[in-house]
């Protein structure tokens, strides 16, 4: 590599003789902002220019559309307002807060979604471990396999919410007429396992897809190696594909369990939240549209986003430098 | 030897068979119900006794399927451009430009990955009433913009990265700017990758059920999901199972036609973004 060359004008050189990507293109001009001294070359000012007039729109929109609104969230979550009856609009300070953490329907949504998204997230694990062996090891069929485990990725939730609720339709159902007597959604137990049903079923391709991201990077010659050592096929999944594929799990339990806690769509077709089957965001969802209480609904938006970024928080304290985001060209 | 590779081949099959009949169960389930009549709806078949199209009929007559396809294709279209040139823009300039900011920029993009949607709801609500965007097209597509933005940008970074850059050097060093190389030599060249990374959206902003119900109050702007959930009770319909079963076959189609012609790029393009080194 060219990086030894001299500073000034250096990127120029590196930049008409090396053959390399943009990552090791930018290493001079690092060097050269890093002396401070030398000043900017046309060239480089140019493209600075351009690069933030290109990334300006994409950040402007990501930030008007969510920073905004979540400040805007913590304004309305201080203040009394239902707009049934607007005239009452009040600042009560952290009233709304109080109302919300000492009430039992909050505390019970917040256990079932708690509860939902420990319980899929770790079914996906185990079942989307499996598949994305099966995506990626198969010796018959892989395009037909991939194809398939896409479906439920792309399907509306909607859709296979409503395939769920029929087939457990006492009657209706395929299912329901096979494994009960009664009506599974109206129970609380069966409803709630009826509803990690429907979300395993949808979400395991891509915590699959996620996995067989890392399984690709696992090298064939230290499995072959394992082999003829003598490992056993546990111990080559454990003690070698394991440790080589842990960035790429965390990143999979991250995104899944995030995406798990929003869980919505599902409980809305299969109980509309009936038998204390509410999720978090589905009782925002109905302090909102069907009480049309702002105050309450915001306040439960701000307890939920603080939730979600404490467990974020958290798991990039276990990512360490393993986040996403450190590999896209930020590691020079 | 042959014997083992014969043996694997059988366990491998039969694991393929597993995988297939757990994805496509359900949708066959769903499609088998618009299929049925309505004397044969309820007798917890799998497969129909007695087959018919009158489930679709029923819904391409009434204006309140018809009106949510229209907008469900206008708007997941429209933000799915949005949202691509955008997020190619911005791709282009991470992968490719020395530029201050480049970190915030993808440290956002992660953060609003993993932002709870609903928290978004409430504030959304009250400043798109006050702006008179709720219930119309554009209060839907900003936010699938700002939610398709990370992993528009995500996948054509990892995209761009595959690209060979020297003929951009050449088509520079043959006087083009490096605008023109942009749009002249790479743009060309990124193509598949903005087609994969469009899929993705166009399957997101299809998906949203969330936002659509809580940003829409008529049929302006609902969109189809959001039209299913209230196919229940509407006055029109004595039995809206069959009704709602063929909306969902109708809005499944383009998805199973997606995976089925771009399985592999849908594949490349969701595991490439994910996990690099």
């Amino acid at each position: 590599m060219s990086v030894n060359a001299t500073p000034a004008g250096a990127d120029v050189a590196a930049d008409g003789t090396e053959t390399g990507g943009g990552r090791q293109a930018a290493v001079p001009a690092q060097r050269t902002r890093r002396r401070g001294k030398v000043p900017l070359s046309e060239n480089k000012r140019a493209e600075r220019k351009l690069g933030l007039l290109l990334c300006a729109p994409a950040a402007l929109v990501m930030l008007a559309v969510t920073a905004y609104p979540i400040l805007y969230s913590v304004w309305l979550s201080l203040q009394r307002y239902d707009l049934r009856f607007p005239a009452e609009r009040e600042f009560i300070g952290l009233q709304n807060y109080v109302t919300v953490l000492t009430n039992e329907f909050w505390w019970t949504a917040f256990g079932v979604t708690m509860l939902i998204t420990v319980v899929t997230v770790a079914v996906e694990l185990v079942l989307g471990m499996g598949l994305a062996l099966i995506m990626h090891r198969t010796l018959v069929g892989r395009g037909i396999v991939r194809t398939s485990a896409l479906i439920p990725y792309g399907i509306v939730t909607v859709v296979a919410a409503f395939s769920w609720r029929y087939a457990w339709t006492p009657g209706t159902g395929y299912l329901a007429n096979l494994f009960s007597d009664g009506a599974p959604l109206t129970e609380r137990a069966s409803s709630l396992a009826i509803i990690m049903l429907a979300e395993i079923w949808k979400t395991t391709p891509f915590m699959a897809l996620l996995l067989m991201a890392g399984l690709a990077l696992v090298p064939e010659d230290l499995l072959k190696a394992a082999s003829t050592d003598g490992a056993t096929a546990w111990q080559r999944f454990t003690k070698v594909m394991l440790p080589v594929m842990k960035p790429a799990i965390l990143v999979a339990l991250l995104f899944r369990t995030l995406d798990a806690f929003r869980v919505f769509d599902n409980i809305y077709v299969l109980t509309a939240g009936a038998n204390e089957t509410s999720s978090v965001s589905m009782i925002a969802y109905n302090n909102l549209i069907r009480g049309l209480n702002l105050g309450i609904g915001s306040t439960m938006s701000v307890l939920i986003f603080i939730t979600v970024a404490i467990i974020a928080f958290i798991f990039v304290k276990l990512f360490g430098t393993a986040a996403p985001g450190s590999d896209d060209g930020e590691r020079r | 030897m042959a014997d083992t590779t014969t043996r694997a081949k059988v366990r491998w099959g039969l694991l393929d068979v597993a995988v297939v009949v757990f994805a496509l169960t359900p949708v066959l389930w769903i499609m088998s119900l618009s299929f049925k009549t309505p004397a044969t709806l309820t007798d917890g078949k799998f497969i129909p006794r007695e087959w018919t199209l009158e489930n679709y009929r029923t819904i391409f007559a009434t204006d309140q399927f018809v009106r949510a396809l229209v907008n469900s294709i206008g708007i997941a279209l429209i933000a799915t451009v949005i949202a691509v040139v955008l997020g190619a823009m911005a791709a282009y300039a991470i992968s490719r430009l020395d530029f201050p900011g480049k970190r915030v920029l993808i440290g956002v993009s992660l953060l609003i990955a993993m932002f709870p949607q609903v928290s978004l709801v409430s504030p959304l609500f009250e400043i798109e009433r006050q702006l008179g965007l709720f219930d119309t097209w554009p209060g839907l597509i900003l936010p699938y913009i700002t939610f398709a933005l990370p992993l528009a940008i995500y996948t054509l970074s990892a995209f761009f990265k595959q690209i060979p850059w020297d003929l951009e050097k050449a088509a520079k060093m043959d006087g083009a700017t490096q605008g023109q190389a942009f749009r002249r030599v790479i743009a060309p060249l990124a193509a598949p990758g903005l087609f994969t990374t469009a899929i993705l959206v166009f399957i997101f902003c299809w998906n949203d059920f969330l936002f659509a119900i809580s940003l829409t109050s008529t049929e302006r702007s609902r969109t189809v999901p959001v039209a299913l959930s209230f196919f229940t009770g509407a006055s029109q319909f004595e039995d809206p199972t069959g009704a709602i079963c063929a909306a969902a076959v109708v809005i499944t189609v383009p998805i199973i036609l997606f995976v089925l012609f771009f399985q592999r790029r849908i594949v490349s393009g969701l595991t490439s973004g994910a996990v690099k080194g």
